[in-house]
């Protein structure tokens, strides 16, 4: 085996396991304070992906082609666009689908989470039409050469994107108030109003965050893999989901530890196994974890002192 | 101070609180006693937001509060400091006492946490310890620290003495009576009845959700009935 080719899988599994660490943050947070699988999750990505590229394809004739300004400006101000959209929605599928179940089973909230999944499709498909889009990469198709390895630009900016997120969502549960605030609330929510936090509004932050990032999420997804159907975000949701439960559900580090390992095994497994089984040996990689250690990698089984 | 009139809290269709009224003056150490389920937490849990009662009200400092969301009683200056002491327990001892402080302008974090640090010296030791790997005692305290900062005028304490050692149940009862010197008024729910009434200046007698008994903490103390219950005889 040829270690520049080795390297090269490398870095392409780690720009997808990027993409899905971002996606496993949304999925992840939501979990750690409301204790809900938001299964629309994956389908805030495909809603940002389309607000992003028609936002693109809009702007993009404003501009005279090949100048900076327009490729710079349209990518900005789409993924912008994209993250804006992606946090309303996601506030909003928060206040009307899940605020009134807070107090119901969490199978009614887990079928709820479904159906709106189901909704947002759906939704995509009646305004958008099934027709694929293809998407123009927020970067330019070009790569940087070093030494025998071709790196593109969209790789790059993936796994920068990922490494920016993860230092800023680190720093703010860890300094913030309201970040620590959110921390209180995913372990004990009767506690953490007795101190005096609007649980409500913490909630509905997490989902802000969340979404926003399945906004940035979708953006980088579509750049790397450009066809756009109402479908688009469900594969890349399980994926990030099992990405989210191979790291320990609820845990942040958890969320990028798992997101980088299931994107290089999947690349590798394509690569030396078999692309059709690709995805099977994914998930099969995520039962073995789960058989062996059940909180998943990081994940944390906590005894309580009486 | 607390004025709490004729509530009725239901969990699902279990009648768990039955017109309970009672009030706590300005400067009071107040208990509330009875055994295992009586409805003791719940009444905490009732004024402080959490359960809500289908009648009567709840004033404090003469303005109602049943129906006020948790997190608004809290800033009002009334805390709790619940059952089972519910600390943080994956945050650091210092992460605790910030979350106490919430509803609290910043300015005001560093000097709380300095007061508390002086009430509670072994709490500084361990400031950047997780509160999980605190022992049972330790516990409390932050649970107790955590509560006053944010500068309660009236704490309610839930079972202070649960799960510790006789030693330590001093202990945290001398804490208590210093907190009151200090100015704070006291709702303490207790099942050890006898520690409860020996400090308390009034004293409430609940049983299945309703009270059957009242006096001074000397009185309930003398009381045959309260001595047969709950003072083992």
């Amino acid at each position: 085996m040829d270690i520049t080719v080795i390297l090269d899988y490398l870095i392409r599994g780690l720009s997808l396991g990027s993409v899905y660490a971002i996606i496993a943050l949304g999925y992840t947070m939501v979990y750690g304070i409301a204790k809900m699988l938001n299964f629309a999750h994956g389908d805030v990505i495909m809603v940002g992906g389309y607000i992003c590229f028609f936002s693109m394809s809009g702007l993009s004739s404003h501009f005279e082609e090949g100048s900076v300004a327009a490729m710079v400006v349209p990518a900005v101000a789409g993924t912008l666009a994209a993250m804006v959209v992606c946090t309303v929605l996601g506030v909003t599928i928060e206040r009307l689908a899940y605020k009134p179940l807070r107090q119901a089973s969490s199978l009614a909230v887990l079928i709820t989470a479904i159906g709106v999944s189901y909704f947002l499709q759906n939704a995509a498909l009646l305004l958008w039409s099934a027709n694929p889009k293809v998407f123009t990469p927020v970067v330019g198709r070009g790569s940087l050469q070093v030494g025998p390895l071709s790196i593109s630009y969209v790789t790059l900016l993936t796994i920068a994107v990922c490494i920016v997120i993860m230092i800023a969502l680190t720093t703010f549960t860890s300094r913030g108030k309201m970040g620590k605030a959110m921390r209180a609330v995913s372990e004990d929510k009767g506690a953490a109003q007795l101190m005096g936090i609007n649980v409500n509004a913490t909630i509905s932050l997490t989902f802000a965050i969340g979404s926003a990032l399945a906004g940035i999420a979708g953006v980088l997804f579509m750049s790397a893999y450009p066809t756009l159907t109402p479908t688009t975000g469900s594969m890349p949701g399980i994926k990030a989901f099992t990405a989210a439960v191979f790291g320990g559900i609820g845990s942040i580090p958890g969320a990028l530890l798992g997101g980088l390992l299931l994107g290089i095994i999947e690349i590798f497994a394509g690569a030396y196994i078999s692309t059709q089984l690709q995805n099977a040996i994914v998930f099969a990689v995520l039962i073995v974890v789960l058989v062996v250690r059940p909180a998943g990698l990081l994940g944390k089984t906590i005894r309580e002192k009486v | 101070m607390l004025n709490v009139n004729d509530i009725n809290v239901y969990y699902g269709s279990i009648h768990a609180i039955k017109g309970v009224s009672f009030e706590v003056n300005d400067g009071e150490i107040v208990t509330l006693i009875g055994a295992n389920g009586a409805g003791k937490s719940t009444i905490l849990n009732t004024i402080s937001g959490l359960l809500h009662s289908k009648t009567g009200s709840i004033e404090f400092l003469g303005e109602r509060i049943n129906g006020v969301q948790p997190h608004r009683i809290v800033g009002k200056g009334l805390a709790q400091v619940p059952e089972g002491r519910r600390i943080f327990l994956q945050m650091t001892v210092e992460e605790n006492l910030e979350m106490g402080a919430y509803t609290r302008p910043n300015s005001e974090v560093d000097p709380g946490i300095a007061d508390v640090y002086e009430r509670f010296p072994r709490l500084k030791e361990r400031r950047r310890q997780i509160a999980g790997t605190l022992s049972g005692g330790e516990q409390q305290m932050l649970a107790m620290g955590r509560a006053l900062m944010s500068k309660p005028k009236l704490l309610m304490l839930d079972e202070p003495s649960m799960g510790l050692a006789p030693l330590l149940v001093e202990q945290i009862f001398d804490i208590i009576k210093e907190l009151h010197r200090s100015g704070t008024t006291v709702l303490l729910v207790e099942q050890n009845a006898q520690m409860a009434l020996s400090i308390a200046d009034r004293g409430y007698v609940l049983e299945t959700g309703k009270i059957v008994a009242t006096g001074t903490g000397q009185e309930l103390l003398s009381n045959d009935a309260v001595k047969r219950a709950y003072l083992g005889g």
